[in-house]
């Protein structure tokens, strides 16, 4: 098994398929869970009341959002190296739900802050440079709609993600100098021995997990989707034809 | 590559506009935002470096869409992609000639503009030396998006949705600097990663955008 063998649609169609339901299922459980036991089961914390719960859509959504544009950097290389066609689609499928994941952790971002520091938005460097993502998404979406030649596409979209990285880079540590931060520091590190209390850890971990689950799962379907869309439009063109 | 250059400083003063649009709407820049924050000269001082590097970002961006739509359109752009020269370089002098047609004048215009924005007295020197060492950097980035879009019609919108992102580093530290300046504080940090910026996107984003046009005369 290696991923060369699913440049191949037929083979990745079946595969996706029988893999699919398992992670759907999956991350419909462990989000369940995770949300559930995070949602009542864990106390109020000391400083901020109830607010402390959104951590379990807050953090995920933002570990997801950075995730799923490093996942399409990598889907874009294999295609501009190995002419790899289902990476590419892959990408092109990741790109809706980063920025999903983006505007999720910017929104519970907000409704968190509004009571804990006074106000739905500040220029804070993290803030700032999520917003910068979230930009790069709609010109990296923007791109791909503008394009009608689906390699042609693939291919200038796959360079737009690579130069943009190192731009989105760049502007993280920009804003870092530009101003000082009212953002905690990271909530999560390996090297730590307790980051967040451990009532709220266990359920945070099963919800990155559901969250990981869950963007797999929809890159699936959409991908899929994206690999119908190409069928039905060679169909479509073979018909003209005929 | 100096003929190239020649040939595309000529069309650009030719054809008229290239000089003149991006200077007047700097000019306009200056004017409406004074006329929309009030006259107060405390506080047009203290967004005065910002306003001035804002403005050069934006009328940069104004005739970037034709940086290679022309070639593109009338076919010139295969033949200097067949030419001797390696498409990177044409690139290269294709973002050259765009500084020195947009770039220049921004910054030489950019001190009679802070005369209008009460920029502090300090600050003058340093924002022409912080223009002249960001907006080639400028002129290299939207090279960049203008290749990757030179293919889409009505790309103008599209241009500035992917540039203008790519250009806040630029931003961030040229106005820093200019703010730093204005109140009397050190310059060199935001400076050297200024130039630093400016000295990597002409190193190594003519490659990317050669890159882009070759897929997009494919």
């Amino acid at each position: 098994m290696s991923i060369w063998e699913y440049a191949n649609p037929k083979r990745f169609m079946q595969t996706s398929g029988a893999v699919l339901p398992w992670v759907a299922g999956l991350a419909a459980i462990a989000l369940g869970t995770g949300l559930i036991w995070g949602f009542f089961f864990t106390p109020d914390a000391d400083r901020f009341g109830s607010t402390v719960k959104i951590i379990y859509l807050h953090v995920p959504a933002a570990t997801m959002a950075t995730s799923a544009w490093m996942m399409m950097l990598v889907a874009s290389l294999i295609w501009l190296v190995r002419r790899h066609h289902v990476s590419a689609l892959a990408a092109k499928a990741a790109a809706p739900v980063g920025l999903t994941f983006t505007i999720i952790g910017l929104v519970t971002g907000a409704i968190w802050g509004q009571p804990m520091w006074g106000t739905w938005w500040a220029w804070d460097p993290r803030l700032t440079a999520f917003l910068i993502l979230t930009l790069f998404y709609l010109g990296y979406i923007a791109l791909w709609r503008a394009i009608e030649d689906p390699d042609t596409a693939a291919d200038l979209t796959s360079v737009l993600c690579i130069v943009g990285s190192v731009f989105a880079f760049l502007s993280r540590y920009a804003v870092l100098f530009w101003n000082q931060g009212l953002h905690q520091g990271a909530s999560l590190s390996l090297d730590k021995k307790e980051n967040v209390s451990d009532v709220y850890w266990q359920p945070l971990v099963i919800c990155i997990a559901g969250f990981v689950l869950l963007f797999v799962a929809l890159v699936l379907i959409r991908t899929r989707t994206e690999i119908r869309g190409r069928r039905l439009a060679v169909l479509l063109a073979r018909e003209r034809v005929a | 590559m100096i003929a190239l250059l020649i040939r595309d400083l000529r069309l650009a003063v030719r054809a008229g506009g290239g000089f003149g649009m991006g200077l007047s709407f700097y000019l306009l820049i200056a004017v409406l935002v004074p006329l929309g924050v009030g006259p107060d000269p405390a506080v047009l001082a203290r967004i005065a470096p910002g306003i001035l590097w804002v403005g050069a970002l934006l009328s940069c961006l104004l005739s970037l869409d034709r940086l290679f739509a022309l070639d593109f359109e009338d076919g010139s752009l295969d033949l200097l992609a067949t030419a001797p020269i390696p498409l990177e370089g044409v690139v290269l002098v294709k973002a050259v000639a765009h500084w020195i047609v947009t770039g220049v004048p921004l910054v030489l215009a950019a001190p009679l503009l802070g005369v209008l924005l009460n920029l502090g007295a300090q600050g003058y020197v340093w924002l022409v030396v912080s223009l002249a060492l960001g907006t080639p950097a400028l002129s290299m980035i939207g090279a960049f998006g203008a290749a990757l879009t030179v293919g889409v019609r009505r790309g103008g919108l599209l241009l500035g949705l992917l540039v203008l992102p790519m250009y806040l580093p630029t931003l961030i530290f040229g106005a820093e600097v200019v703010k730093r300046a204005a109140a009397g504080l050190a310059v060199a940090t935001p400076l050297a990663l200024l130039s630093g910026i400016t000295a990597a996107a002409l190193a190594l984003l003519p490659f990317a955008a050669a890159a882009a046009l070759r897929i997009n005369l494919r």
